[in-house]
């Protein structure tokens, strides 16, 4: 438990990726199993406890010190599970602290009555850390800024594997996930991934410009609308039923009217929509049903989910991914024709002549629910990760706004010290009668490093007053914002949310006086 | 010194010890303890610059402190300066002063006063466990003890300082090409993360920047040896890969520290226990280090001093109050100015 509480502890303050993965892959290789297997689950997400509801804790913690002296200490730290860590003293009495198998195995035969017993002679046992990674995998939430692909990204490290055979057997196992350890890094032999609903790493596409169009041959190539959703991977294999996103994370809870509309064993990828009758209903509205663990019936009924395929790696029991892209398509088109189905539809092939002739469709192409193009070579097989050369984005043009930088704060990782990150607003009239800028967004890319130490300096010459590590600028820099879109939003200030913002160019010339209005952002609502 | 026998029937120890804007003022010896203005008369515990303030007239601290104070503030030629040592007593107006050691960093002192039979202690800032670069704070008797509060909530428990630097070492074979650039407060805290450094083995070269060059050469010319140090400054075609450097901590955030290749920000102090804490400060290696008593070495001076008073000045004083009066001692807080909330922790 110790060692796992200090890598937790190390990556809730380390923000660079690559940093979180030495870290995580440092300590799977250091710690045993079954120890390492069940950090794993728990930084995948793959772990869930009854739970220590907060109550409980306030109570241990009214008992150990009083509850002035805890109620002044919980003021200040501001995190029950953190104050009653710190508050807690470790009982040299208690004996050794238990290992993360040791808490994981007893969490999972604990009834509720002997749960706190336990809890408090962990406590008991425990250094602070210890106790604030316990209570936090108690309480279920680590915070750690680690995702679950990132977790399965440093054990693919640890044992030299690409990430995508590391989540194809990933669905096959479960905690302490030993076979993946024996295979990884003592030579056992590969786990079967048996495909009972297992999730196969994506094919992704390399963003690609007009101009070099030119240099490819159409003939070659093959183009769909790119779809405004968000990519899925429907797969049903081995009697499992499963819809993950593109990162392999398993939504299928979310969206319970796709996989009971699951009638077929295959493996498809495809663009999840929100459709109403034949209209695909804004991003916005998709929105409304991610990251739900549940979701209500009259959200199944207000927000249809729908898939779009566009691919098939693999169909009653035979893997396609060999296959050219044409030839899974002539399989997917015959597979849809023999049974159409509800919540399923294609993404129709656009048919285009040449360069020239796809710009000219690209740009009539005012649909809601379009984002562009994608372009596919006809003889390219699936292959995982984003090889250069077979498949292509082409973007439709992005929105751009000219927007007034009103904060700045440090960025992260190799950008720390330098002021990159940047919110932005736009004038509105306030109730006074006075124009006001509003907030609309923030972004921290987009720039050269060149761009990013002249902003950098400007921040640093126009700060007007510091909120911690936020510093206000004088409204006066001018930044030209690109942005996939907009919706209203009742979260921000401003009432509009920018999609994908990021900072196109640096407007220097233009006095932010005359700067977009909120009031030009909410014209571009759909 | 005068007898342990506890004196409080008569005299209200507030009418000769008391605060005023300009700080903690003795009146029967007509001096400041402290004060946050310049005075004519000023008693000084420690060389923080929320303690030692430039200006006085006159200053009486040991000579340590008094060396610091010259350090930084320009020698203090208009200063008449008075060396009192540790253990050694004065008779001011009509107070016993003397000065005993509070373990806080070099040359710190409580200020023990005594005036017709009955004695306040003035902890100043203080800790209790061993630090190797000054001695450690003696437990003295007496009536009323004014005690700092800084720490003073039962969320602080410093972990031990050998564990901590363990960590800094730890993350050094993790990422042995980034740079460690650890924050460290010029004055105290920078000499006691060196010691501890060499004191846990590490003895490749430390790099400084200039900010802590002179209180170094300042502890080195009382006796403290810190093995290989140098100045960033001084290091021409260095890369500072998998160095550890240390600097103030306001260096960390500025231009300064982009010289380093992929540095990891640290930060040495009694903070960066509470995590929101150590985030604000933007430290990725948080080194739990203080130069101040936790709650437990707060609570256990109260028992050892045995005070059937205690004011608590400077900090979170509402915690420790209530503590105090949970076990029988009269306890107020004090309210002084001029103490910085948490700079020099």
């Amino acid at each position: 438990m110790q060692a796992f509480a200090e890598l937790l502890d190390s990556l809730s303050f380390q923000p660079a990726r690559n940093a979180k993965l030495r870290l995580i892959e440092t300590y799977l290789r250091e710690t045993p199993d079954p120890d390492r297997g069940w950090a794993l689950a728990a930084l995948t997400g793959g772990l869930d406890f009854a739970g220590a509801k907060p109550a409980l804790l306030r109570s241990f913690g009214e008992d150990k010190i009083g509850a002035e002296l805890f109620h002044l200490s919980y003021d200040y730290v501001g995190d029950l599970a953190e104050t009653l860590a710190l508050i807690w003293e470790t009982d040299p009495n208690a004996g050794p602290p238990p290992s993360l198998g040791e808490v994981v195995e007893t969490l999972q035969r604990a009834t509720k009555m002997q749960t706190p017993a336990i809890l408090k002679r962990w406590l008991d046992a425990l250094d602070a850390t210890g106790r604030w990674a316990l209570l936090k995998l108690l309480t279920g939430a680590l915070r750690v800024g680690v995702s679950a692909r990132l977790a399965k990204q440093a054990v693919a490290n640890i044992g030299h594997q690409p990430i995508a055979e590391v989540e194809e057997v990933w669905h096959g196992l479960s905690p302490p996930y030993r076979p993946l350890f024996d295979w990884l890094l003592a030579d056992g032999p590969k786990p079967s991934s048996n495909m009972g609903g297992a999730f196969l790493s994506p094919m992704l596409a390399n963003p690609i410009e007009r101009a070099e169009l030119d240099t490819l041959d159409p003939a070659h190539f093959r183009a769909e609308w790119k779809w405004d959703g968000i990519r899925v991977q429907v797969a049903s294999t081995g009697g499992a039923r499963r819809l993950y996103s593109r990162a392999g994370e398993d939504v299928s809870a979310a969206f319970p009217d796709i996989i009971e509309a699951i009638d077929f064993d295959g493996v498809f990828d495809g663009e999840l929509l929100v459709r109403r009758e034949e209209t695909v209903a804004p991003f916005n509205d998709l929105q409304q049903r991610l990251n739900r663990k549940t979701v209500t019936p009259k959200m199944l009924k207000e927000h249809p989910a729908h898939v779009r395929l566009y691919d098939v790696l693999w169909l009653d029991g035979q893997d396609l991914r060999t296959l050219s892209f044409d030839e899974r398509r002539a399989r997917l088109e015959a597979w849809m024709a023999a049974k159409p189905r509800q919540r399923f539809d294609l993404s129709p092939l656009v048919r285009f002549t040449d360069w020239a002739h796809l710009a000219g469709l690209r740009e009539g192409m005012r649909e809601e629910g379009i984002e562009g193009l994608m372009l596919k070579r006809g003889d390219s097989p699936y292959l995982a990760g984003r090889p250069k050369g077979p498949w292509f984005k082409w973007k439709r043009d992005p929105m751009l706004a000219d927007c007034v930088m009103m904060y700045a704060q440090r960025g992260h990782g190799k950008r720390s010290s330098f002021y990159s990150d940047y919110t932005f607003g736009c004038w509105r009239d306030a109730s006074d009668g006075t124009r006001e800028l509003a907030p609309v967004g923030k972004a921290y890319f987009g720039f050269t490093d060149e761009e990013l130490r002249w902003l950098d300096k400007w921040v640093r010459d126009h700060t007007t007053n510091r909120f911690g590590p936020v510093r206000e600028v004088e409204p006066r820099l001018v930044l030209e914002v690109a942005f996939d879109g907009v919706a209203r939003s009742t979260r921000h200030k401003s009432g509009v949310s920018l999609r994908f913002p990021r900072i196109n160019r640096i407007r220097t010339d233009k006095p932010a006086t005359e700067a977009d209005t909120v009031d030009n952002l909410l014209r571009l609502v759909p | 010194m005068a007898t342990d026998t506890l004196n409080l029937g008569s005299l209200n120890p507030r009418s000769w010890l008391y605060p005023t804007p300009r700080g903690l003022y003795c009146a029967p010896g007509d001096f400041y303890i402290d004060p946050a203005v310049a005075v004519p008369r000023a008693v000084i515990t420690h060389g923080h610059g929320d303690h030692a303030r430039p200006g006085h007239r006159n200053a009486l601290a040991t000579p340590e402190t008094l060396a610091i104070m010259r350090a930084r503030f320009q020698d203090m030629p208009d200063t008449q300066q008075q060396a009192l040592k540790y253990g050694e007593s004065l008779r001011i107006g009509e107070v016993e002063a003397s000065l005993v050691p509070a373990g806080h960093i070099l040359g710190s002192a409580q200020a023990v006063l005594e005036y017709k039979g009955q004695r306040i202690v003035v902890s100043g800032d203080f800790k209790r466990r061993p630090d190797p670069t000054c001695p450690p704070f003696e437990p003295v008797p007496c009536d009323v003890f004014i005690t700092e509060a800084t720490f003073a909530l039962p969320v602080f428990h410093h972990p031990s300082d050998a564990g901590e630097i363990g960590k800094l070492l730890r993350s050094l074979q993790t990422f042995p090409e980034r740079t460690h650039l650890v924050g460290v407060y010029a004055l105290g805290k920078c000499q006691r993360v060196i010691k501890l450094l060499r004191a846990a083995g590490y003895d490749k070269r430390i790099w400084l920047h200039g900010g802590l060059a002179s209180l170094c050469a300042l502890y080195q010319k009382h006796g403290i040896d810190f093995g290989d140090i140098a100045l960033v400054s001084d290091a021409v075609l260095e890369t500072f890969k998998g160095s550890i450097v240390l600097c103030p901590p306001s260096a960390i955030a500025d231009r300064w520290s982009r010289r380093f290749f992929d540095p990891i920000p640290a930060m040495a102090s009694g903070w960066m226990g509470v995590r929101a804490r150590a985030r604000q400060r933007g430290a990725e290696l948080p080194l739990i280090i203080s130069d101040h008593a936790d709650w437990t070495e707060l609570t256990q001076t109260l028992k050892d001093v045995g005070a059937p008073k205690v004011w608590v000045t400077h900090g979170r004083e509402e915690a420790l109050v209530h503590y105090a009066r949970s076990i029988g001692i009269e306890a107020e807080a004090l309210h002084l100015v001029g103490r910085e909330e948490e700079n020099e922790a």
